[in-house]
């Protein structure tokens, strides 16, 4: 049995299925991965969320495969990893539904 | 309370890492990351399970403290040196209950566990085994703690400060954009609180902005200085990382963490709530 505590705001795990609970035609999932230049995918990336004036809106670390997900909005966002690799950045015009994006560091 | 009382960087970190007397502990909602690799000599504390009352949504009580931290082997005595995942946003609420049962000398680490791993400092899984030890907290120091109704009756007239996301603060999103948006309250926030996200204080890779920038911040979004503050997110920690930066950085007077916070406010009934990009009205 699950603890009845309350729910805090941390990064989920990242390589988890997308929750059964979440509506994807409401929802507007951004998710990808982040590699390097070579195409190598980057475990242990911190991925900021920048919203459309630059300013942070989420970070996660991504999985074991380099996945990151957010729960954004539809719009204009920018994806900004950080890592041992390098760093990285990627602007993308999202709409409802699974959106899919590649963060290249290096 | 300074930097200097306050805060340690990664680098006296880890040249103290066998200091005697010295505990270093990782703190996060989840704990895998710990699991996974630590700072060496690190013990944890996992916000979901060791740092909420387990029936009541409230904070621990002061036997409950003592109790955790008699278990976990850390005495009066002990630097408390605390980090985390998440931008120190649990450490940072860990902090602030060791200020709030009087724990003579506790700092965070600096950037946190982000800091430590984007520079590649070493991570262990070894889990030491500390001897239990007899800890004796103080009664709660209430002057750093707000509840719902000082809150409503700040309204207007003292600084109230909304931590969250640009998106929460105006009722456009309910929760971090991590996380999925189902949630019971309402959105929005409350009538005259300004909004400076946690994150304006803190630079990528997790570390504190300087004290001028800190202050330049506050200033800039309109906090008076003579006035008492109140800071809140949605749960309490993210405003912790404000409460540090406030009170313990900037060393500002009365100020409070509401721990509450909009997951309590935004489901109260009749309560005054603002929408949109501008504080509101009293």
């Amino acid at each position: 049995m699950t603890a009845p505590t309350s729910s805090g705001c941390a990064a989920p795990d990242q390589a988890a299925p997308l929750p059964a609970s979440v509506d994807l035609a409401r929802e507007t999932v951004i998710s990808g991965v982040v590699q390097t230049a070579s195409g190598e995918v980057v475990a242990g990336a911190y991925v900021r969320l920048l919203d459309s004036s630059g300013e942070f809106a989420a970070e996660v670390v991504t999985s074991p495969a380099g996945q990151f997900r957010f729960f954004a909005a539809p719009g204009t966002w920018t994806l900004r990893a950080l890592s041992r690799h390098g760093n990285g950045d990627t602007s993308v015009t999202v709409d409802r539904g699974l959106n899919e994006v590649t963060v290249t560091v290096g | 309370m300074s930097r200097d009382t306050a805060l340690v960087s990664v680098d006296w970190a880890e040249k103290n890492l066998d200091t005697p007397g010295v505990v270093f502990v990782e703190v996060d909602e989840d704990t895998t990351a710990y699991d996974a690799g630590h700072i060496p000599g690190a013990i944890k504390l996992n916000w979901k399970t060791d740092l909420q009352d387990p029936v009541r949504r409230d904070a621990l009580s002061k036997e409950q403290f003592e109790a955790l931290l008699s278990e976990r082997g850390i005495s009066n005595d002990d630097t408390v040196i605390l980090y985390g995942g998440n931008n120190n946003w649990f450490a940072a609420y860990a902090y602030w209950y060791f200020k709030l049962y009087g724990h003579r000398d506790v700092r965070l680490m600096d950037g946190g566990r982000k800091k430590w791993e984007l520079d590649g400092r070493p991570l262990v899984k070894d889990v030491p085994n500390r001897p239990k030890t007899q800890y004796v907290a103080k009664d709660p120091d209430l002057s750093i703690r707000a509840f719902r109704d000082e809150v409503v009756a700040a309204i207007g007239k003292k600084n109230l400060v909304d931590v969250r996301s640009p998106d929460e603060y105006a009722g456009r999103l309910l929760a971090p954009a991590h996380l999925p948006q189902e949630a019971a309250q309402r959105g929005g926030h409350i009538p005259t609180a300004i909004n400076v996200p946690w994150s304006k204080a803190a630079n990528e890779d997790g570390t504190f902005k300087s004290d001028e920038e800190l202050r330049e911040l506050y200033r800039e979004a309109g906090l008076d200085e003579n006035k008492e503050t109140i800071a809140y997110c949605r749960i309490g920690e993210r405003s912790s990382h404000t409460w540090f930066v406030l009170h313990e950085l900037l060393g500002y007077k009365n100020v409070k963490n509401y721990d509450g916070s909009w997951s309590e406010y935004g489901s109260l009934v009749g309560v005054p709530i603002a929408l949109g990009d501008e504080p509101g009205e009293a």
